[in-house]
């Protein structure tokens, strides 16, 4: 894609089906991202809905519970749905990379197919069918169960994703199968120096996620004067938790990756800020355009700041990308433009939770303030779009590397899959997709205009088993017949 | 190595569990449309799997992942070189799980008859698909020496495959019919009830067809059974458990029924896989670009990781399965919760 030297014929059709490939895995890795943070977030809020009902018996808590599980498990169907996906990929699409990273990378999405989907998989019938046969504390407990589960799987996935970033504990060895390799440490390949930094930035983005769709439905429903005592509580448990996690996002997670990067990705943050030339003093962009030819960048910038972000100093020297071969460059622009669209849609989240949290605290003016409303409606597609263009960001400017500096995308794909088998395929995921999607947008929009579900009767809710000993001892139920 | 050995059984055991749990639920889709058309019966039968239908998938994965960790060279070359079969399985997949999950949420009968007939083909989908990829394996693929294939779609819909296919239909229509009889009562339990005969009588014709068809045509398979007698115990304990499958449905213990159509799946498997072994994936183009246990596996250091992992995962694993199993036992009742 990025090669403008003369191709050979013969070389240009391979190119094409690698790019043909490269689509197929952006376009159904992006879609399926849509969806594990909205419901890794969502549990989160779950969750503390669940920890309200316990402490205060107050049955809003249950309702709310009641009302968001229903839009918790259409989410999650998604994301299972497009997540089987994913793991078939590797070896459909990307069979030369399957066999040379086997050994460590599917040791991580196995451990992720044990420690996590299956802890998902195991306790979310629990989760969507507990309202009418779990207690309080028994339905906390399923549903903590299942946000641990996302969790972990949330870690295992950036914990393989982060060695293909900063690869280390392998050794290469060809033992008669072409190149492969090998794992020397686990240790290593676990805790690879990317590792730490990048899945708390992920973790945090989740949350960002859930609690913007959370708060985006209680502002609408305020908006419609509907529900509007839930709603207020959606927003009261949502606004802090978006407002803080946008700061620590920025401020502790942001700023530590950039640190990272540049200590072990040089080149790759040098396409992040379009960084041509190693500088001292080197500045960071608000907005700006990458000029290829002239090697030079333009646009709105802060002096110093990227030095004083990856060394703590505003005179530390930053490396750019001159150092690096021309032909080992990701595409600079490309990677510029989504990584910034992402750092100034974070900074709009700190400036959304800090003035909404304002009118909130201001004699509560937040419920009047229409245009206010209107913005939190919007956020959940604002954070979508940034953890989108975040993992682009990861992804774009690892290229033209599959695995950084190891192996690279272009000797990866599967050799025996044909152009018009993957543009087959394209197709039909395209098309499969548009339909699942508008579906499930349509069901959602229902369920939210439908609204919560009538309160439960707090006698009711405590008459169900709310111990492990009074679920173990519960008859089966007696059969009533019929309808 | 004990350890590529170990790891063998231990997919076999993962897959054979997919093919157990996930089979229920996969013969619950397929044999709805057989079982009632009325709405509220149809959702008996969705609501029978709806607690535990996304856990049983999430077998599938955990058996995709397996085998990428504990044989690589098997996982690449087998996904790829059934490239489009994959990407059918993976449209059948999405378009089940979707249509369980949107069927009940609107109320108009066109609604919910597309998304009910959506659920039943996407089954007959997913366990056709399986069955011939898992025929066509058994028959070898043409596989170089670079371990590549590309097998066209018509290629793999040879005799032998589809016959597996139908095999794999009518095993899993009879597992789904008596996992059906725990969770229903009344007419709908004696309309399943008066099926079964007709699916066991299928299922065993198909089957022994089936495995005199496996011996005939397929002498390395045949081979490895004389050579290691007392694997033959394999298929001979699954067509007792079948019998006893039967008795048990006549007595109405259904849950040792169940347990004993379980038992003969998992008996099946492990069948197939003492026919194959130490073969994984064979290559009709020259024996010795077979991809076998010893070389296609993961390396020691992954595959002794590897088995940690599953030592500390696999019990919690199946801890909370039966846990959640236990929990949502007996017959189905509709609330509010349902799909």
């Amino acid at each position: 894609m990025f090669r403008t030297e003369q191709i050979e014929q013969n070389e240009g059709s391979k190119l094409s089906v690698e790019v043909l490939h490269r689509i197929q895995f952006a376009l159904t890795i992006s879609f399926h991202f849509i969806f594990p943070p909205l419901s890794l977030g969502v549990g989160m809020i779950l969750v503390i809905f669940g920890i309200k009902s316990v402490r205060t018996k107050d049955p809003k808590w249950r309702q709310l519970s009641m009302f968001w599980v229903k839009i918790y498990g259409l989410i999650f169907a998604m994301g299972i749905a497009t997540g089987i996906v994913q793991e078939f990929e590797f070896g459909t699409n990307w069979s030369q990379y399957s066999r040379f990273v086997g050994n460590i990378f599917g040791s991580l999405l196995a451990a992720e197919g044990i420690f996590a989907f299956m802890l998902e998989g195991g306790f979310l019938g629990l989760m969507l069918f507990g309202g009418t046969r779990l207690g309080n504390r028994m339905w906390l407990f399923a549903t903590t169960m299942v946000v641990v589960g996302a969790t972990f799987s949330a870690t295992w996935i950036v914990m393989a994703n982060s060695w293909m970033q900063t690869p280390q504990g392998f050794e290469i060895k060809d033992v008669g199968q072409g190149p492969q390799a090998f794992m020397t440490s686990f240790h290593d390949v676990v805790f690879t120096p990317s590792f730490l930094p990048r899945v708390l930035h992920v973790i945090a983005a989740c949350w960002m996620v859930g609690s913007s769709l959370v708060l985006s439905v209680g502002a609408f429903y305020i908006l419609k004067k509907r529900h509007v005592e839930l709603a207020k509580t959606m927003v009261r448990v949502a606004l802090p938790v978006f407002t803080v996690v946008a700061l620590l996002q920025v401020a502790v997670f942001g700023a530590n990756q950039a640190t990272e990067v540049a200590k072990n990705q040089p080149a790759k943050l040098a396409a992040m800020e379009g960084l041509y030339q190693s500088e001292s003093c080197a500045p960071m962009y608000l907005l700006g355009w990458t000029d290829a030819n002239a090697q030079t960048t333009n646009g709105i910038h802060i002096p110093c700041l990227l030095s004083f972000l990856t060394d703590k100093s505003f005179d530390a020297t930053v490396t750019g990308l001159e150092a690096t071969p021309r032909d080992e460059w990701p595409a600079v622009n490309l990677v510029f433009q989504v990584y910034h669209l992402m750092i100034n849609l974070g900074m709009l989240f700190i400036l959304i939770g800090l003035v909404a949290c304002g009118f909130w605290i201001w004699k509560r003016k937040i419920w009047n303030q229409r245009w206010l409303l209107w913005i939190l409606v919007s956020s959940v597609v604002l954070t979508e779009l940034a953890t989108e263009t975040g993992w682009w960001t990861a992804e774009f400017s690892r290229q033209p590397w599959i695995v950084w500096q190891v192996l690279k995308t272009t000797d990866a794909y599967s050799p025996n899959v044909s152009f018009s088998q993957v543009m087959f395929s394209i197709v039909m995921f395209v098309l499969l997709y548009i339909v699942v999607f508008v579906v499930f947008i349509r069901l959602l929009d229902r369920h939210i205009k439908e609204g919560p579900p009538p309160p439960v009767d707090p006698d009711e809710t405590s008459s169900l088993p709310d111990s492990f000993g009074e679920i173990f001892r519960r008859r089966s139920r007696v059969s009533s017949g019929g309808d | 190595m004990w350890l590529q050995t170990t790891w063998f059984v231990l997919y076999v055991i993962i897959i054979s569990g997919y093919v157990i749990l996930d089979g229920f639920d996969l013969g619950v889709g397929m044999l709805s449309p057989f079982i009632t058309h009325n709405d509220h019966d149809r959702r008996i039968l969705l609501n029978s799997i709806g607690p535990v239908w996304d856990g049983n998938e999430v077998w599938l994965v955990l058996g995709g992942g397996a085998l990428f960790a504990a044989f690589p060279l098997v996982y690449a070359s087998l996904f790829s070189g059934f490239y489009l079969a994959m990407m059918l399985v993976l449209l059948v997949l999405i378009m089940r799980t979707v249509a369980i999950e949107f069927r009940s949420k609107r109320p108009e009968a066109w609604w919910r008859s597309l998304w009910d007939w959506t659920f039943t083909l996407s089954s007959f989908g997913i366990t056709i698909l399986l069955g011939v990829a898992l025929g066509n394996v058994i028959r070898g693929v043409s596989l170089d020496q670079h371990g590549n294939l590309n097998v066209s779609l018509l290629d793999l819909l040879n005799p032998y495959s589809i016959a597996l296919g139908l095999v794999a239909v009518a095993m899993l229509c009879l597992h789904g019919a008596i996992f059906l009889t725990q969770k229903t009562e009344g007419e709908l339990l004696t309309s399943i009830k008066r099926l079964i005969p007709k699916l066991l009588i299928a299922f065993f014709i198909l089957m022994t067809a089936l495995i005199i068809w496996t011996l005939l045509r397929d002498e390395q398979f045949t081979q490895n059974f004389k050579d290691r007698p007392w694997t033959a115990f394999f298929p001979l304990l699954a067509f007792i458990s079948i019998a006893a499958a039967w008795l048990f449905i006549r007595r109405g213990a259904y849950l040792s029924a169940f347990l004993a159509s379980a038992t003969m799946i998992a008996l099946l498997m492990g069948a197939i896989a003492c026919g194959m072994y130490p073969v994984m994936l064979r290559s009709t183009t020259n024996s010795a670009y077979d991809l076998t246990v010893q070389n296609a596996s993961a390396a020691k250091e992954t595959l002794t990781v590897m088995f940690v992992i599953a030592l500390i995962g696999m019990p919690f694993v199946l801890l909370y399965t039966a846990g959640v199993y236990y929990f949502f036992r007996g017959k189905v009742e509709l609330d509010d919760d349902s799909y």
